[in-house]
């Protein structure tokens, strides 16, 4: 049990997929412009992560290695399809706010890296531990970067407004350069927390 | 025609790839090290990006609309991109071993560059005609190779900078391209 433990507790911060592995960035940095959005996207690559894990952990002795990536690849474009229908039909909204991040979840190399590096070589119970903990690590990530931003660069957050009207907000970090300066900042703050403790 | 010169010149620096639209930052961060390797990189990418484009543009009018199954995109698109990729790693290694040697490192992560799928699934969604799309994912990719080697140039300067110990490497690269980006923000409204 312990062992569960630390594969779903490890994709929080010790291995987040954001902060720590760098990867999955393009969606990190696109849509978390409101906190609404940065949670949709983690949630919607949560289910296709775990979609993928499971069926890659089921199947990969069957599979040759050498299809295995377009193989892999072809699972996830599966249930990215699935997903894409899904928030389609549900939510257009979220569909209209993601847009074309939606069918590029299939390139989010931490789903190929996960599927290659975790679910290909582990049975089908740590495989699904994995995708939560990782998914779940990548939404982490998303929500903070989404409320840092929607904070400094809208005043509100989840649309639920923090100032009054007539407070200028700091619209640049709405924009594009707020993206890349957040995240720089916070991985920054999770070096500078790591080196505290890590004194020991 | 200029309407195909406002495609260029939104593709190069309006929507840059990179800074607009956030694609290709995998290896934007992964390759720009130094910059032969960005350069290497850029013009890998070029290549496939504009192939895979009019092959993917194509393969929507001829095959996915006419049987309606619009659905299949991303699977039908992907596989393209991915055996593309394939086949000019191939093709490179039998034709030209230089080439080969100086590319063939970046041809399998270009699989995984979000910008590929991205410009074709943009190209599609716009409802650009052929001519325009090619247009459009060459310059796009162009649009890349400027700002991988601009950042390349930059990293190459911060290697010696004296950066606080929290922000050294990563944190100090996205605050870079913040910067940078808020450059690029200077020539939105040029092209609507």
């Amino acid at each position: 049990m312990n062992e569960a433990l630390n594969i779903l507790t490890r994709g929080f911060v010790r291995e987040n997929p954001v902060t720590k592995m760098l990867l999955g960035l393009c969606p990190v940095l696109a849509v978390t412009t409101s906190a609404i959005n940065g949670l949709g996207m983690g949630l919607a690559t949560t289910f296709v992560l775990l979609g993928s894990n499971v069926v890659i952990s089921l199947t990969a002795k069957a599979i040759p290695d050498t299809v295995r990536i377009p193989s892999f690849v072809l699972v996830i474009a599966t249930f990215v399809t699935i997903v894409d229908l899904l928030i389609k039909a549900y939510s257009p909204e979220l569909n209209q706010a993601l847009g074309i991040f939606i069918p590029l979840i299939v390139v989010n190399c931490m789903i190929l890296g996960r599927a290659e590096a975790f679910a290909s070589r582990s049975g089908i119970w740590y495989s699904m531990i994995d995708a939560i903990g990782m998914g779940l690590g990548f939404t982490l990530a998303l929500l903070v970067l989404s409320a840092f931003r929607e904070i400094l660069g809208s005043g509100t957050i989840f649309n639920i407004p923090l100032v009054g009207e007539d407070v200028n907000t700091i619209l640049v970090f709405a924009l594009p350069p707020g993206a890349f300066a957040g995240l720089g900042l916070i991985i920054a703050g999770l070096n500078a927390l790591e080196k505290k403790k890590g004194g020991k | 025609m200029p309407e195909l010169l406002l495609v260029i010149v939104s593709a190069v620096f309006v929507n840059n790839v990179v800074f607009a639209r956030f694609l290709g930052i995998c290896p934007y961060l992964g390759v720009s090290k130094n910059l032969d390797t960005a350069i290497g990189m850029g013009f890998a990418v070029t290549f496939v990006m504009t192939v895979s484009t009019a092959l993917t543009y194509i393969l929507q009018k001829t095959v996915l609309i006419p049987f309606g199954i619009e659905f299949m995109q991303t699977v039908m698109f992907i596989l393209v991109i991915a055996s593309l990729v394939q086949l000019v790693e191939i093709v490179l290694k039998k034709v030209s071993k230089s080439l080969y040697s100086s590319l063939g490192i970046y041809l399998p992560l270009i699989t995984t560059n979000c910008a590929i799928l991205g410009m074709a699934l943009i190209a599609i969604q716009e409802d650009y005609d052929l001519l325009t799309s090619v247009v459009f994912a060459f310059f796009s990719a162009m649009g890349f190779i400027l700002a991988i080697v601009m950042f390349a140039g930059i990293r190459m300067k911060l290697e010696e900078a004296d950066v606080p110990a929290p922000f050294k490497n990563v944190p100090v690269g996205f605050i870079s391209a913040a910067i940078l980006s808020l450059a690029f923000m200077g020539f939105s409204g040029l092209v609507k």
